[in-house]
């Protein structure tokens, strides 16, 4: 008996402009003590299964088809039914822990809630059943911490407090959307560990739901993959991690970045470095830079002392957990923020010493990438006056027919079609977006790319495009490029050179094969240590080393 | 949940302005005063082209008429025809309302965009007085302001948007700090734009649809505060008027049963504010971005 069993599954949701449908013909079922991982990029209607599931759609949902959580059917059902079954038979961990709890309720108090919900007991007795989940999920000191605000504990720590929530009553399925999406490497790992751990007692059958190849083969014993609404692949994950038999499946799969973590078989060419330029001023150097942010007390000291170069040509990687700075040092690269001490040569220029337009023609040869591709355009601006800004900054005396030239031959250069130029950003794919901010940072040919997580809010296929781009273009224009980003896979095969920041200082550097496969620091190890890979039997090997080094 | 909101904006390109003005076109109430509005504003500007009247001279044979077919709403004490007057009246106050709103919207918006760009101490200074600003009750300024000197319509109208920028200063500069720390605010920085370049060309479009929200507002308020301030016999002077002042002169009449004198510029009052009110909380429905989808 399945504790979820989905079976022709369609769900539409009718909007302003019409009807979308977002999920057709699912079937699929979780059987006790098993996970079942869905899979897909953005748009494929995974969450929206998820939601179906806990009965969550919201109202403009039509659903049909049939869905039960251990015998009680969900389509049709009313909401005293639901309620009684959420929480209780079927719980859910939300991807964003800061918002999935309340912030002016105490944990304690809001796990002891969910006790009550479902279960006949007394404050007190909540309270100590709290404490004890609490416990179980692995918060330390679990009495003094249950009295905690969910702002006083970390990001890990309240994706705890929310699976404390999740199995306060020892639900039969968990559904797990994205669970460690939102948290860092070394956090998803412990989160990961406590899913299985948790999974494997009770017999719990887990739904998660989840983009990253790496968490499937680290967690999932089944999985299923989702395309444009439809589940195209289902199997063990041996099978479809290892022997895809779905064309799509095949290409997620060569898409996703690969962490190399094994001794590379052919070391010597992996481990050739870069050849040094020696002599050759950087083109950015950040020297001894420390940045604080606020004063007093609650000063936090972002950067510290923290020095890196970029020369001609390379491209560096910046990598480092959330608060580790690296985004920080981009910043001061650009001439964002001002830092508190040290220098930034530009150029071999200082750029804290330059101004007017003398700074502005320094930073003419600087172009830039940003994270978010929604935010990265003026949704106001078409697409050839984003690209076009920087000419009207720097090239004033362009004629406008030269411009929107110019405009065409780096968007044909990011490929992307003439014909895009009249567009409005809104109408454009993220993929799309970031290849026009990234055409817009090489309009003025520059000599210097930072690129601050330029993929990482992009799916898979996606990412490897934009990348591919990036690196071809570099091939041909000669740029150096100073890439910021948390995905050491990327990193890795992107990067010549690798610096490597923790909590605002520089913790080590060299050439990437050798950094990110014998590292120096033990910091670096455990980062390393932390990402899964694609691979469940490679990532099981891991696992199991890593489990024998932690005894050892 | 991400998935619903990630195969919506995908689906159909369209422009925002169209679904913006699909939805405006939806509310019914904010329709219904936009077509007031354009009522009032031909029958105030056009209207005594057609039906033309002396609002100049007095004419003791015609005063306190009841309404009749020679003068569909009546004559008031000095003998000027009501409707016409109406019109006449109507012309001021939608001038000054208009004219005043969009005055303080104007000094709001640039207020409110320096002071949250440049953040800081000067962000600190420029946001306290527009809280002390906001201390004092426009309308006793105003009244003091009125009384010492006698302002024409161009002194009422600067006096009122002086009185009134600072709400829609507190709402762009809220927009303001949003808006500056967009990524294409930051990219273009970081490739040596200029501030006004971030302000004019991303900051302030951006927030249209805020500003232009406000103003409707404040047009609103306007027409509200020159009618208090003409009731009070403090804002134009005779013979010129307006619906505020109309009432005024009216007042007396009341208790004689003469209605014609009262009612006619109240309900005017009454309608173009509300109309105004109307139309702005349908754009604001129209423009907020995250009721689509």
């Amino acid at each position: 008996m399945s504790v979820l069993e989905i079976e022709d599954l369609g769900v539409t949701f009718s909007t302003e402009t019409g009807d979308v449908p977002a999920v057709r013909d699912v079937s699929l079922h979780v059987r006790p003590g098993e996970t079942l991982a869905l899979v897909g990029e953005s748009g494929s209607g995974k969450s929206t299964v998820a939601l179906a599931a806990m009965g969550l759609l919201p109202g403009n949902a039509r659903v049909s088809g049939r869905i039960s959580v251990d015998g009680t059917p969900i389509v049709g059902a009313d909401d005293r039914e639901l309620s009684g079954l959420r929480g209780r038979t079927v719980s859910m961990v939300f991807q964003e822990p800061a918002t999935a709890l309340d912030p002016l309720t105490r944990v304690g108090a809001q796990i002891a809630e969910v006790v009550r919900n479902h279960r006949q007991v007394s404050r007190a007795e909540a309270a100590r059943a709290a404490v004890d989940l609490l416990r179980r999920v692995g918060i330390p000191e679990p009495e003094h911490r249950a009295s905690a605000f969910p702002f006083q504990l970390s990001g890990g720590q309240r994706q705890r407090v929310v699976i404390a929530m999740a199995i306060a009553n020892s639900p039969g399925l968990l559904i797990a959307d994205e669970p460690t999406t939102a948290l860092d490497v070394t956090v998803q790992a412990e989160i990961l560990d406590l899913l299985r751990a948790l999974a494997a007692d009770s017999g719990t059958g887990v739904l998660l739901v989840t983009h990253n190849m790496g968490v499937v083969a680290d967690f999932a014993d089944r999985v299923a993959v989702m395309l444009e609404g439809e589940v195209v692949e289902t199997g063990t994950v041996e099978d479809v991690l290892l022997r895809p038999s779905h064309e799509y499946t095949r290409r997620l799969l060569a898409a996703v970045p690969r962490l190399a973590v094994d001794e590379p078989r052919g070391a010597g060419t992996a481990g050739e470095d870069p050849q040094e330029p020696e002599g050759s001023t950087s083109v950015v150097e950040l020297r001894d830079v420390s940045v604080h942010f606020g004063r007093g007390r609650r000063t936090v000291r972002a950067l510290q002392n923290v020095s890196l170069s970029v020369r001609p040509g390379e491209t560096v990687g910046l990598v480092g957990e959330s608060g580790s700075g690296k985004s920080t040092a981009a910043r001061v690269a650009l001439g964002l923020l001002r830092p508190d001490s040290g220098s930034v040569a530009l150029f071999g220029n200082d750029l804290g010493r330059t101004r007017g337009r003398a700074r502005r023609s320094l930073l003419s040869g600087v172009g830039v990438v940003l994270q978010d591709p929604v935010a990265s355009l003026d949704a106001r601006m078409s697409v050839a006056e984003c690209v076009a800004e920087p000419l009207r900054v720097h090239r004033r005396g362009m004629t406008a027919v030269q411009r929107r030239e110019r405009v065409a031959e780096v968007l044909e250069l990011v490929r992307l079609p003439r014909g895009l130029a009249g567009r409005g950003p809104r109408e454009l794919s993220g993929g799309q977006r970031q290849r026009v901010s990234l055409a817009r940072a090489l309009v003025l040919e520059p000599r210097l790319l930072v690129a601050d997580e330029p993929t990482s809010a992009l799916d898979v296929s996606v990412q490897r495009t934009v990348l591919e781009v990036i690196a071809e273009l570099q091939g041909e224009l000669g740029f150096a490029c100073l890439f910021v980003s948390h995905d050491l896979a990327v990193v890795q095969e992107f990067a010549q050179r690798v610096v490597v920041m923790r909590a605002g200082s520089v913790e080590e550097e060299g050439p990437t094969m050798t950094t990110l496969l014998r590292p120096e620091t033990e910091y670096t190890r455990r980062l390393i240590a932390a990402v899964p890979v694609p691979d469940p039997v490679l990532q099981r090997r891991r696992r199991v080393s890593l489990g024998l080094e932690a005894s050892a | 949940m991400t998935a619903v909101l990630q195969t919506t904006p995908a689906l159909e390109p369209v422009p925002g302005y169209r679904l913006s003005l699909r939805r405006f076109a939806r509310n019914r109430l904010a329709l219904a005063g936009l077509v007031a509005v354009v009522l009032f504003l031909l029958f105030c500007f056009v209207g005594p082209l057609i039906y033309s009247t002396d609002q100049t001279h007095t004419d003791l044979t015609q005063v306190n008429l009841a309404p009749s077919g020679a003068h569909l709403l009546g004559t008031d004490a000095v003998g000027h025809d009501e409707l016409g007057r109406l019109m006449y009246g109507g012309k001021i106050s939608l001038l000054v309302g208009l004219a005043a709103g969009v005055l303080a919207t104007v000094i709001g918006t640039l207020w409110g965009a320096v002071a949250g760009y440049a953040g800081g101490w000067l962000d600190a200074v420029m946001m306290r007085i527009v809280d002390a600003g906001i201390a004092i009750p426009a309308l006793f300024i105003l009244l003091v302001v009125s009384a010492i000197t006698t302002p024409d319509t161009l002194g009422l109208i600067v006096i009122l948007g002086l009185v009134s920028w600072l709400v829609p200063s507190r709402l762009v500069r809220a927009e303001t700090l949003t808006l500056k720390s967009r990524d294409y605010v930051l990219t273009l920085r970081a490739i040596g734009g200029s501030h006004g370049r971030a302000i004019g060309r991303h900051i302030l479009p951006n927030s249209v649809s805020t500003i232009v929200v406000a103003a409707t507002f404040q047009v609103a308020d306007a027409i509200l505060l020159v009618a208090y301030v003409s009731y009070l016999g403090l804002g134009v002077q005779p013979p010129s008027t307006d619906w505020g002042g109309m009432l005024s002169a009216g007042l007396t009449a009341a208790y004689s049963g003469r209605w014609w004198l009262i009612v006619p510029p109240g309900l005017a009052i009454i309608l173009v504010v509300c109309a105004f009110n109307a139309i702005g909380d349908g754009l604001r429905d129209a423009f907020d971005v995250r009721g689509r989808g």
